[in-house]
């Protein structure tokens, strides 16, 4: 669009958010995605156990670790108040999950160097630094969610999101568009925070946890077989977008991509009774 | 001489034996005739000339099987379960295996005889015994599996082995003794075996002790039981041979061999609530020289060394050995892959060796704040391990082991691969145990993994392993370089190539 050699400092700024915070938003929806389809499983996992023999208290435990710390990060994200449909969407086999691709978990061999984008996040104001390479991009989201891709680069962006965490809760409140929904956002919050230690302590207290039933066979073979590593283009991402759960802090995508349309994952009433089935299911199983 | 792994000049790894059904031969209940056979099986608790006598009770849970042995003789086996544990005596003469239903099978090394070419004598069934049934707890509505989760064997002091074998719950004591002679010659009883009216015995007669069959006996001697709340993951005997430990997932305990009603609590790391619980115990493991001194690793990658001098309870450490983490490869899964799923001293007690999901280290028990050696064992799993915690395979505790001479370290992987690392060269191999390599004392090929784009011919690519075939239990003999791999439920035997 503009010639370099024009270009003025904060022009390259502009330049880049136009070209690539296209990519970067995606990026960063990408790994929430993902985040939220491995606190999916891992939920999944606590709770589906076969109540024969007593569960393994080592797998437990990191599984339990595991999603604290997606909570903590949610938390300083501010996209907590998505858990509620996590703890919803917990009720769907593991089978549903979308089969993850080598993409996942890329060693830093493999990271040649690392690409960072800039992306000015909803606040409008603040740069949000997300690491990631094309390979990121390149898992495929088709009907439902993807599993989570946890590139080995993201911690920095954690850590960097820890760091201005406080910073970032304070802007969210000034924001018009979380304002709205502030009571419920607290409401949520609070319940899933209330919902999660006390998960956490059946899992623990009461040795409810059952080992979670290992994938088919199918599944293992569908995972290892015919990995797609080609590189997604943008209107492949755009098209993955259609089946993406709706992100509230991730609302610049919707306007970025047209194509995006609200998904229907999971029905939200037959979550809410599916969980209250399960504590009613573990009380009995308690007794207490 | 103990050295070396890898090709070229050094030690080539042979194959020697397995153990186990071939899955297309074992029938339910079905007896398989052997076509020849040189020596004949029992089918009975009284053993013939070959000594693979099993203890009364067991035969009707234990389905037979033909498989292939060396040499082109049929030999019966035990059908074996998925084998969950291995284990060497300290002269190497005898291997256990513990498998999931609760039994242990022990093999014994033949005399070396002097018409065979091989200079090493191989494994025979020696014994076999149901150690652990299923049971039930009634408090808790759940059951309590049979599987052995680990064996290990008393130094020998006397004809009698000694082994503790221990399931989820409880640790058995088992002596396994010979008899070999039957006393006869009493005239006390009538040929229909009637106790005699002592009115018609006229004379003394003095029983003589004749030779008999070989038959070997296991009894067990002591049950230490109701000790442990959660799952045993480990048990160690102390170098004083009089005490041992059994550590489960919140607490490790202390033991008297002779005493069984009771024993010392010596770590609890439970919290007071346990919603609280983010750590728990993997393994734990006695000094091979320092009868005060133990370590035991944790889930998120610690391991603490105690001293029993120091207090009667060791919640607090000597020395607390922690790797610092790399930030930039920091993951949701980081404290997943770093559980340590086993903890050895080496022979020498100088070092230990810890094995996390990916790598094996080697630590100098002066040394706190990081491990002196590090071995990646299938770094090209990094990549992948997303899926390996849907499959929950990033949950698989391998174990590892050391050489005599703690100059090689060997541990599993998938796909029936199994590494070996040479501590002084720093050489490493991967190699298989496969049926395909199973031909007398053939030799095995080093496998390699691909990780890259080009596949190189006998190489196989990363999406091709197979990993429901892992190999989580290696033994390694005490002097020699012979080991003992188990497979899922096949047991296979390598050593050295005779030069």
């Amino acid at each position: 669009m503009f010639s370099k050699g024009t270009k003025r400092k904060f022009s390259d700024g502009d330049e880049e958010i136009s070209d690539e915070s296209l990519v970067g938003a995606r990026v960063a929806s990408s790994y929430s995605l993902q985040r939220q389809s491995l606190l999916d499983m891992s939920l999944i996992k606590l709770q589906l156990c076969h109540m024969l023999v007593e569960p393994n208290l080592c797998r437990s435990v990191l599984i339990a670790n595991t999603v604290r710390q997606i909570q903590e990060e949610m938390t300083h994200d501010g996209s907590w108040h998505m858990v509620a449909e996590a703890f919803c969407s917990a009720g769907q086999s593991p089978s549903e999950r979308l089969v993850a691709t080598e993409v996942l978990c890329r060693s830093r061999e493999q990271d040649a160097e690392p690409k960072l984008f800039s992306v000015i996040s909803y606040e409008g104001c603040r740069e949000e630094e997300v690491v990631a390479d094309e390979t990121l991009c390149s898992v495929s989201v088709s009907d439902t969610v993807s599993n989570v891709c946890l590139a080995g680069r993201i911690g920095q962006c954690w850590e960097k999101s820890e760091l201005s965490g406080v910073e970032r809760d304070e802007e969210a409140l000034e924001d018009s568009r979380l304002g709205s929904g502030e009571d419920e956002e607290i409401d949520t919050k609070d319940r899933a925070s209330t919902e999660s230690p006390k998960t956490i302590g059946q899992v623990f207290g009461t040795f409810e946890i059952k080992n979670g039933s290992p994938g088919p066979d199918s599944a293992l073979e569908e995972l290892f077989s015919d990995v797609d590593t080609s590189y997604y283009d943008l209107d492949t991402m755009l098209t993955g977008m259609q089946s993406a759960p709706k992100m509230g802090p991730y609302d610049i995508l919707d306007s970025l991509a047209p194509s995006h349309s609200s998904p229907s994952i999971v029905s939200t009433p037959n979550c809410r009774s599916d969980l209250n089935e399960l504590d009613h299911i573990m009380e009995i199983i308690v007794g207490s | 001489m103990m050295a070396g792994v890898g090709g070229g000049n050094d030690f080539q790894w042979c194959f020697s034996q397995v153990k186990g059904a071939i899955d297309e031969d074992v029938a339910e209940g079905k007896h398989i005739l052997p076509l020849k056979q040189r020596k004949a099986c029992p089918t009975g608790p009284t053993s013939s000339r070959y000594p693979c006598a099993v203890s009364e009770g067991a035969l009707g849970s234990i389905q037979r099987s033909v498989i292939e042995a060396l040499q082109g003789v049929w030999e019966y086996r035990c059908a074996s379960d998925i084998i969950s544990t291995v284990e060497f005596n300290y002269s190497g003469e005898l291997l256990a295996t513990g498998d999931k239903g609760g039994r242990v099978v022990i093999f014994q090394r033949e005399q070396e005889s002097k018409n065979r070419l091989l200079s090493r004598g191989e494994y025979n069934v020696y014994s076999t015994f149901q150690s652990h049934e299923p049971e039930f707890d009634y408090l808790k509505s759940l059951e309590i599996e049979e599987k052995i989760n680990k064996i290990r064997w008393l130094p020998q002091q006397n004809a009698a082995h000694f082994l503790l074998s221990a399931n989820d719950k409880t640790i058995k004591l088992w002596k396994i003794s010979e008899r070999d002679k039957r006393a006869e010659g009493y005239n006390l009883k009538d040929e229909d075996g009637r106790l005699r009216d002592p009115f018609r015995i006229t004379t003394l007669r003095v029983p003589v002790l004749m030779p008999m069959d070989l038959m070997v006996e296991a009894s067990p001697r002591r049950i230490f039981a109701n000790a442990h709340t959660y799952h045993i993951n480990s048990i160690s005997v102390n170098s004083d041979y009089e005490t041992y430990l059994s550590a489960d997932d919140l607490r490790i305990n202390l033991w008297h061999l002779e005493i069984t009603d009771r024993s010392f609590n010596i770590v609890d790391i439970k919290p007071a609530n346990m919603e609280e619980l983010t750590e728990v115990i993997t393994a734990a493991e006695c000094h091979p020289h320092q009868c005060n001194v133990f370590v035991y690793s944790s889930s998120k990658g610690t391991i603490r060394l105690c001293d029993m001098r120091a207090a009667a309870l060791c919640d607090r450490h000597s020395k607390f050995f922690e790797e610092p983490e790399d930030p930039s490869s920091r993951s949701f899964f980081s404290e997943i892959i770093s559980s340590i799923s086993d903890v050895k001293f080496s022979h020498s007690g100088r070092y230990m060796m810890t094995r996390d999901y990916l790598s094996v280290k080697v630590w100098d028990l002066n040394m706190e704040n990081r491990p002196v050696e590090t071995y990646q064992v299938h770094e090209y799993l990094r990549s992948k391990l997303c899926s390996l915690y849907e499959n929950d395979c990033i949950f698989d505790k391998f174990e590892c082991c050391w050489n005599g001479s703690d100059s090689a370290i060997m541990t599993g992987s998938y796909n029936n691969f199994f590494r070996m690392f040479d501590r002084n060269t720093r050489r490493d191999i991967t190699l298989e145990a496969s049926r395909e390599n199973s031909k007398p004392r053939a030799m095995l090929k080093p496998r390699k993994v691909c990780t890259g784009g080009k596949r190189k011919k006998d190489e196989i690519s990363v999406d091709s392993l197979d990993f429901n075939k892992k190999i989580l239990h290696t033994a390694w003999h005490p002097k020699e370089n012979v080991i003992a791999v188990a497979a899922t439920n096949n047991l296979y035997i390598f050593q050295d190539k005779i030069n």
